[in-house]
């Protein structure tokens, strides 16, 4: 009687394993957006101006360098950082600076953000600096999409095609 | 910390006290933590070979690679998936059990560091190993996971562009993460093996292989639960379609949903931090130092069955440097001793019979030499007030010690497997008692890894020094329990003290004669 206790105990063990290890592997599930919600994604990497623009060389200065490192122009190395903002029906959702990457700030300066907003139609505006002219905006675009829930917007920068690019 | 040890160790104790009642003391689920996880391993190991044979590592065709797996050969690939995952998911549990265990048994300090220390890169990697795979059935889930992961590494400032956007949309996925991913989950399991071997390096005779029974039972488990709730993928990913609910194997993603509470880089932080203060928990008290076992020349033959009997790999056998006619002799590493003193128990030097000379044993621990444990004996026989008289030679490690009364006299050494079987010769053909308990830790459970399988291979005279025949087994108790099973032990000894009591009763003590 004992014997089959026992075994009985261990059929019931080894059930509750396999239940745990079977729950716990499936459930509870994870709501990672809420179904009536859009994600709009923005995501660009840009190498802004330099802080001071490049001076170019008179041949006498190009001469007096060695010859494996002539060239036309002398750069400042570091670059400024890129401002960017972004409005939603009028409202600002991001308002922030990205600074250039690398040891020496030469490199591209990279957003990626990421926010849901309620589906439906939005004017959504989109400005970045890419220069110290503080007074403007290098790149900005306004476009109203209507946003379908579940989906993603994604808005990218390219500016061999004129700027930003909502997709 | 000593308050949240005991407090886990109560808990592992009663869990361990129902187990034993039903699987065995060998048999043990608890007791067979670390064991069970290189199964699991292994298990892991031998379905992902299989499921490699059908999988596309392509992106584009990974998803109906894995569809092929599991509907159109449900019945081998399919179910090899499900172990797949399900063995890892057990792997997990046996994992963090392990480790509150361990942690409770405070097998983790002084010189025990290098296990436990080992034991953390090896969390990171289970977990890396782990969230790979899921990325690449290429489901919604994994496409969850490569947006979390990403942005979640983009947290850390070594990334130049954000690596998210390889996740972008579907125009910007490429097969390059993807490729990389393939890689971690088929190389990372190879390393993760060679951090099983090195967690083990300092543990002579380690444990990989749990009883059969635990093996076949837990495999019928898993197995079960795989043709019941087969592993199923969560719809195509499509990067252009939000994840918005996905069905998490919390064994693993369990910090994923923390990402929506937690700054991504205050997650590094603390897992990092976390990591750091769990590599240095051996050393959180420092524990305090131990005396490491010495060998005398005069009286080590180099037989090596010290050598043989560490658990801990601490004694080398190197040629001999006196002029004694012997190849060998005993070398203690004290970087490895953890003082249990089974390498004395194991000595066949290690006699009170001795009468010509001194009791000096081969190898000896300073602090509990063979000529004090000898004096011990005879003085606590000497100080019964009452009969059925008992000696009780117990471990550090059990609860036992204030069971001492008038007929029961308690001497406690580091490890069980430190008495020499000669000394119970000694203490009942000397009639310094009518009976000797034995009462160590649980079967496969000693805290100093093998003194339990030591000490009841030699009492059943299957390893040397063996306990003579003419010892009568019937005065003497052997007891194998947990820490924390007092009342157990308790029970065993008035039941043993009960069946001495039906004996006929010895003659008083002799008082030994002094040489």
């Amino acid at each position: 009687m004992v014997k089959l206790l026992r075994i009985l105990s261990q059929v019931i063990a080894y059930g509750a394993f396999a239940f745990i290890v079977g729950y716990l592997s499936f459930w509870p599930r994870y709501h990672y957006s809420a179904p009536e919600f859009a994600t709009v994604k923005l995501s660009l990497s840009h190498a802004t101006e330099r802080i001071v623009p490049c001076v170019q060389l008179t041949p006498e200065e190009i001469a007096r360098l060695a010859p494996n490192m002539r060239r036309a122009q002398t750069c400042e190395r570091r670059r400024v950082p890129l401002a960017l903002q972004l409005d939603v029906n009028g409202e600002p959702v991001l308002d922030l600076q990205a600074s250039p990457s690398g040891l020496w700030e030469d490199g591209p300066a990279s957003v990626y953000e990421r926010f849901d907003l309620p589906a439906g139609a939005h004017t959504i505006t989109v400005r970045m600096r890419d220069s110290a002219r503080e007074e403007i905006w290098d790149y900005t675009l306004t476009e109203d999409v209507v946003l379908e829930a579940g989906r993603y917007l994604t808005i990218g920068f390219k500016p061999e095609n004129g700027g930003f690019e909502f997709r | 910390m000593a308050l949240l040890k005991r407090l886990i160790r109560v808990l592992f104790g009663r869990a361990e006290a129902v187990f034993d009642w039903s699987f065995g003391q060998s048999n043990n689920p608890l007791v067979n933590l670390g064991p069970l996880g290189w199964y699991f391993f292994w298990i892991v190991a031998a379905s992902g070979i299989y499921l490699y044979l059908f999988f596309d590592t392509g992106v584009t065709d990974a998803y109906a690679s894995v569809e092929y797996i599991t509907h159109d050969q449900w019945w081998a690939a399919g179910v090899m998936r499900s172990l797949h995952r399900y063995a890892s998911d057990a792997l997990v549990i046996v994992v963090f059990l392990h480790i509150l265990r361990e942690f409770s048994l405070d097998r983790l300090r002084g010189k025990r560091f290098f296990a436990w220390i080992t034991g953390v890169p090896l969390l990171w990697f289970v977990y890396i190993c782990g969230i790979t795979g899921y990325w690449l059935v290429w489901d919604q889930l994994a496409q969850y996971i490569a947006i979390a992961t990403t942005e979640w590494l983009d947290t850390l400032p070594i990334f130049g562009e954000p690596i998210a956007n390889n996740f972008l949309n579907s125009t910007t996925l490429t097969g390059r993460f993807f490729t990389l991913m393939v890689f971690i989950h088929i190389f990372g399991p190879l390393f993760m093996l060679f951090l099983m071997w090195l967690h083990v390096q300092r543990h002579a005779r380690a444990r990989v292989n749990p009883p059969r029974s635990l093996a076949i039972g837990t495999a019928v488990a898993l197995l079960a639960l795989s043709l019941v709730y087969p592993a199923m993928s969560q719809g195509p990913a499509d990067l252009d379609v939000v994840p918005a609910t996905v069905n998490l194997d919390w064994y693993y993603l369990v910090v994923y949903p923390l990402l929506d509470v937690i700054p991504g880089g205050q997650l590094w932080l603390v897992l990092v931090v976390g990591s750091i203060v769990l590599s240095l928990m051996p050393w959180i008290p420092p524990a305090k130092p131990v005396p490491t076992a010495v060998v005398s020349l005069d009286n080590c033959n180099g037989c090596g069955r010290c050598f043989d009997d560490c658990p801990f790999s601490a004694i080398a056998m190197e040629p001999r440097s006196d002029d004694r006619p012997y190849a060998t002799e005993a070398v203690v590493n004290a970087d490895n001793c953890m003082s249990c003193g089974i390498c004395v128990g194991s000595c066949p030097t290690s006699t009170p019979f001795r009468r010509a000379t001194e009791v000096i044993a081969g190898i000896e621990m300073p602090d509990l030499t063979i000529a004090s444990l000898q004096a011990r004996t005879l003085e606590d026989s000497a100080a019964f007030a009452s009969g059925p008289r008992v000696l009780v030679y117990t471990c550090s490690n059990s609860d036992i010690h204030d069971l001492h009364s008038g007929n029961v006299k308690i001497i406690e050494l580091p490890c069980v497997a430190m008495l020499p079987p000669a000394f119970i010769d000694f203490a009942l053909s000397r009639n310094l008692a009518e009976g000797v308990m034995v009462a160590g830790c649980a079967e496969g459970d000693c805290y100093y890894r093998l003194g339990d399988r030591w000490m009841r291979e030699r009492l059943a005279g299957e390893r040397d020094p063996y306990l003579r025949r003419r010892v009568d087994r019937a005065r003497l108790a052997v007891n194998w329990l947990p820490t924390k099973a007092k009342k157990r032990r308790s029970k065993a000894l008035e039941e043993f003290v009960a069946s001495l009591a039906e004996l006929p009763p010895g003659e008083p003590a002799r008082r030994r004669r002094r040489g």
